[in-house]
């Protein structure tokens, strides 16, 4: 006989939200959002009524554009990277909890709204200040051990797993996450990056900067792609402490020699 | 002093992945002030699943590669079907690109000298491929993202996102004068002002429904586009890339770059069994319960490397001779006996088959097959040439809809018949400059702006869509919208991707037909004002189903084989017919696609035989290159 499982999702609209239950049958390779589409095409709840198709955002389905994290028994990940088999297996669970993040406005049932995410990004001057983009030639050189790490760095999908996880973020704190932390990394580490660095590490010395870290390392442990995020953490508390005794002792943008 | 807000270049940008991204950053460095509308963040738009790389002829691999050489590829890799021009444009400004988008920081993998470093990919003899792991799409979108953030932040770009392109104002001109959105949190529709726009909204792999693209590629706003007489070009070009892994909600792509790394494919072979090679030959399919390369066998100088078309054609054969695995439509594909270097080139992908399937690719050959992956049709877009006459009075990108400029995947110019891996990330990147180029030039000429058009103007385009909402919600019928999707998938899959003959393509266009029927008896299981998807996809649905005929349509009328477009009635490549360009524009009175042909622009290089089982490096000689090229970068 065919295996059944359910999905319980959280769903609703903000200061509404309750629990559903949907009965699905299992498939080879299915995951979290193969049963959303399923349930989207039939949208009937385990009771039998007839109810709205859930509603959730989603993209690749490859893990690589963030879209679509949530929380998944009570786990930050990305829904589509979730496979169902694998998970009953290792919960002896058929039932299987779903709900959107907790860390950002609700929008709708499994939809969030990650806006302060990209906000934080301007905050800290993410990106590299060029001149122009007309053909300048070739950019520096960079030994392959030093591009390997901005790789990992630069791989961050501003998903919200990290945030989401870490308890230092919360409705009392303004801690921006430890992603937009790895973020200054990245820019300060690459070598045009470097002499805008200040620009990037004074945020982080402001309130919800990198003194609010509470040194949990939730971040490291839930990101989906394995970034190195309390390494980043821990050198940008290094750099903003020098930053700070520049900024204290020398002419302001000084650079470093 | 108050800025005179007629001397304001206002641009609208539909779409923010690469070809998007790339016209507003140049837009915002020509001093426009540009809206970017589009259906996700930005950052996760498709552009972040394209892996493999970026092609440019940088030479750093002492092979004597040249721009001129990667045309050469590029033309006859897209079966001589594409424009000449732009493409040698594009292979010229690619080194230039390359070194821009290295000093935005995107992490290209280097050389122990600390140098770019170039892998190979298909279609070609040459390292000419720059890439950031496994993940150059990504890297690349991320580069673009941050500069244009850096825009925003000084208020020459604003972005509206969760927000969608449902349709062109057109005034009692012709003339763009700005579009329709709907806001995909309340539903609500608005008129935004503009007086050029950018179309960026990429392919349409999900009229397949199984497709390697992104949720988002419905190819929606091209359909409507479509509808409201946009010239649509090559549709029938569709590219189904020869590795892919299955999954019940997306088929994964797994990279040429695997196999540009150095990855085989094969299957089990069987001596018993026999195949005809491309030069007529009837060989043995290998040795019994051996691995047969037969990509290596059958096409000596290119191996693996072949194009896409001829590896997803020649896989298929295979199988259809009961050698795939499991007797199913898959073969192996083999990086086992890579260096750990290499395959750590690949990580990202590799773990991508590691979690959705649980086998560990560094230990065991990946088993894939073919998946629709890439649009090479799209909008018809001008090119007038560096030495044309009239180069000043045209306008590069620009499609039959004056103003209206259609950028990246969603254009039909650089690829033919096929395209050559790691060249649509270039293509997105050079057209999105290009038309950063183009749109002011448009803007100088025009001679009112959109704030003298008539109110009336923008009011009637706005009803329109506000008509077409209330209808789509309240009809009430037998139809299930995700299951029309599911039908039109089918049979789109079963008779419009590798293999077409006629009967089967008229079949499916009566079938297309009668599920435009259908969808006048959809009802929506959602009828609120927010967040609703399926009210959402419900609107998108319509001018897929056109598109869907657009493409069906050419594919039937197209006799011969070029490129994507296989038709076994008609084995060869027929020149003297077929060398041209399928020019669609639907009729609204009999809701179909007519359907006129255009000429090839042919003035670098005479077709020659595709030619990928001897073919050697050769120094191609390209005819009438113009001396006053200025390259949009």
């Amino acid at each position: 006989m065919s295996q059944k499982y359910i999905l319980s999702i959280y769903r609703g609209h903000p200061n509404h939200q309750y629990w559903e239950d949907f009965e699905l049958t299992l498939i080879p390779m299915a995951n979290i959002i193969s049963s959303l589409m399923e349930i989207q095409k039939n949208p009937i709840n385990k009771s039998g009524e007839k109810v709205t198709p859930v509603v959730w955002e989603s993209g690749c389905l490859e893990e690589v554009c963030g879209s679509c994290s949530m929380l998944i028994n009570g786990y930050p990940r990305q829904a589509c990277t979730a496979l169902i088999a694998p998970i009953i297996r290792e919960t002896n669970h058929t039932t299987i909890k779903v709900a959107p993040l907790t860390k950002f406005p609700l929008v709708r049932d499994l939809i969030i709204d990650r806006s302060s995410m990209f906000e934080n990004l301007k905050k800290v001057h993410a990106w590299i200040d060029v001149d122009s983009t007309h053909d300048r030639g070739p950019g520096p050189k960079i030994s392959p051990e030093k591009q390997q790490i901005m790789y990992s760095l630069s791989t961050c999908m501003t998903c919200g797993c990290c945030s989401e996880a870490c308890p230092q973020v919360n409705a009392h704190s303004k801690f921006m996450g430890p992603a937009p932390v790895s973020q200054v990394r990245l820019f300060n580490a690459n070598p045009l990056g470097h002499t805008q660095k200040a620009q990037r590490l004074r945020p982080m010395m402001e309130e919800g900067g990198i003194t609010d870290c509470g040194n949990n390392q939730n971040c490291v442990r839930v990101c989906p792609k394995n970034i190195p995020l309390t390494d980043s953490i821990a050198a940008i508390s290094r750099d903003t402490t020098s930053q700070a005794f520049e900024d204290l002792f020398s002419f302001p943008d000084r650079e470093k020699t | 002093m108050v800025k005179d807000i007629r001397k304001i270049k206002e641009v609208i940008v539909v779409g923010g992945g690469l070809s998007g991204l790339s016209a507003a950053m140049k837009l915002a460095e020509n001093d426009c002030h540009v809206k970017i509308v589009s259906v996700t963040k930005v950052k996760r738009s498709h552009s972040v699943c394209a892996q493999g790389g970026i092609n440019a002829a940088i030479n750093l691999k002492g092979e004597d590669d040249s721009p001129l050489i990667h045309a050469y590829d590029t033309i006859k890799g897209g079966d001589f079907l594409a424009n000449q021009p732009p493409v040698l444009e594009m292979c010229l400004a690619a080194p230039a690109i390359i070194h821009m988008m290295d000093r935005f920081g995107c992490p290209f993998n280097r050389t122990p000298e600390g140098n770019l470093d170039f892998r190979r990919f298909g279609g070609t003899l040459y390292n000419r491929t720059a890439f950031c792991g496994a993940s150059t799409g990504q890297q690349l979108l991320y580069a673009l993202d941050e500069q244009v953030r850096k825009y925003e932040c000084q208020g020459k770009v604003e972005k509206f996102e969760s927000h969608e392109f449902m349709r062109l104002v057109l005034d009692e001109n012709g003339q763009a004068r700005g579009i329709i959105v709907m806001d995909l949190f309340n539903m609500k529709l608005e008129v935004f002002k503009a007086d050029a726009v950018v179309m960026a909204t990429g392919g349409l792999g999900l009229i397949f429904k199984k497709s390697t693209n992104s949720t988002f590629c419905t190819g929606a706003a091209n359909g409507r586009l479509y509808m409201q007489g946009m010239i649509y070009s090559n549709g029938e070009f569709i590219q189904i890339h020869p590795t892919a892994i299955p999954g019940p909600d997306k088929l994964r792509l797994m990279s040429e770059s695997a196999r540009g790394e150095g990855g085989r494919i094969w299957v089990y072979g069987d001596s018993s069994k026999k195949i005809i090679t491309p030069e007529g030959k009837e060989i043995p399919c290998g040795v019994t319960g051996e691995p047969w390369y037969f990509l290596e066998e059958l096409y000596p100088a290119f191996g693996n490397l072949v194009p896409r078309d001829i590896g997803s054609r020649e896989i298929l054969r295979v199988c259809q001779l009961g050698l795939g695995i499991d007797r199913e439509d898959q073969v192996f594909l083999d990086i086992t006996g890579l260096s750990d270097e290499k395959k750590n080139n690949l990580k990202a992908i590799l773990e991508i088959y590691h979690k959705f399937t649980g086998d560990d690719p560094r230990k065991i050959p990946m088993k894939i097959f073919p998946a629709v992956h890439y649009t090479m049709g799209g909008a018809w877009v001008d090119w007038p040439a560096a030495d044309d006459p009239d180069r000043e009075e045209r306008y590069r990108q620009m499609t039959n809809l004056k103003g209206c400029f259609v950028v990246g995947e969603a254009d039909y110019q650089y690829h033919g018949a096929n395209r050559l891996g790691a060249n649509a990330l270039l293509a997105c990147i050079f057209s999105g400059l290009v038309a950063g180029q183009e749109v002011p030039r448009y803007l100088e000429n025009l001679h009112s702006t959109c704030h003298e058009t008539s109110e009336n103007v923008f009011v009637e385009h706005l009803l329109k869509e506000e008509d077409l909402k209330k209808d789509l919600l309240a009809r009430k019928g037998p139809e299930n919208i995700h299951r029309l999707h599911d039908e039109l998938s089918e049979w789109m899959v079963k008779h419009v991707t590798v293999k077409r003959n006629n009967q089967d393509l008229e079949n499916t266009l009566d079938k297309i037909r009668e599920l435009k029927e259908r969808y006048q008896h959809i009802s929506l299981d959602d009828h609120t004002q927010f967040a609703n998807q399926t009210y959402a996809f419900a609107n998108q649905f319509g001018p897929m189903l056109e598109l869907a005929m657009v493409i069906t349509k050419g594919a039937l009328l197209r006799n011969e084989f070029r490129g994507a477009h296989f038709k076994p009635e008609f084995p060869e490549r027929d020149d003297q017919n077929w060398l041209k360009t399928t020019m669609a524009v639907f009729s609204p009175e009999t809701k179909e696609p007519d359907i006129y042909y255009a000429d090839v622009d042919l003035r670098h290089l005479k077709p020659i035989k595709r030619d990928y089982t001897h073919a050697k490096k050769v120094k191609p000689t390209l005819e009438n290159i113009p001396v006053n090229i200025q390259l949009p970068i």
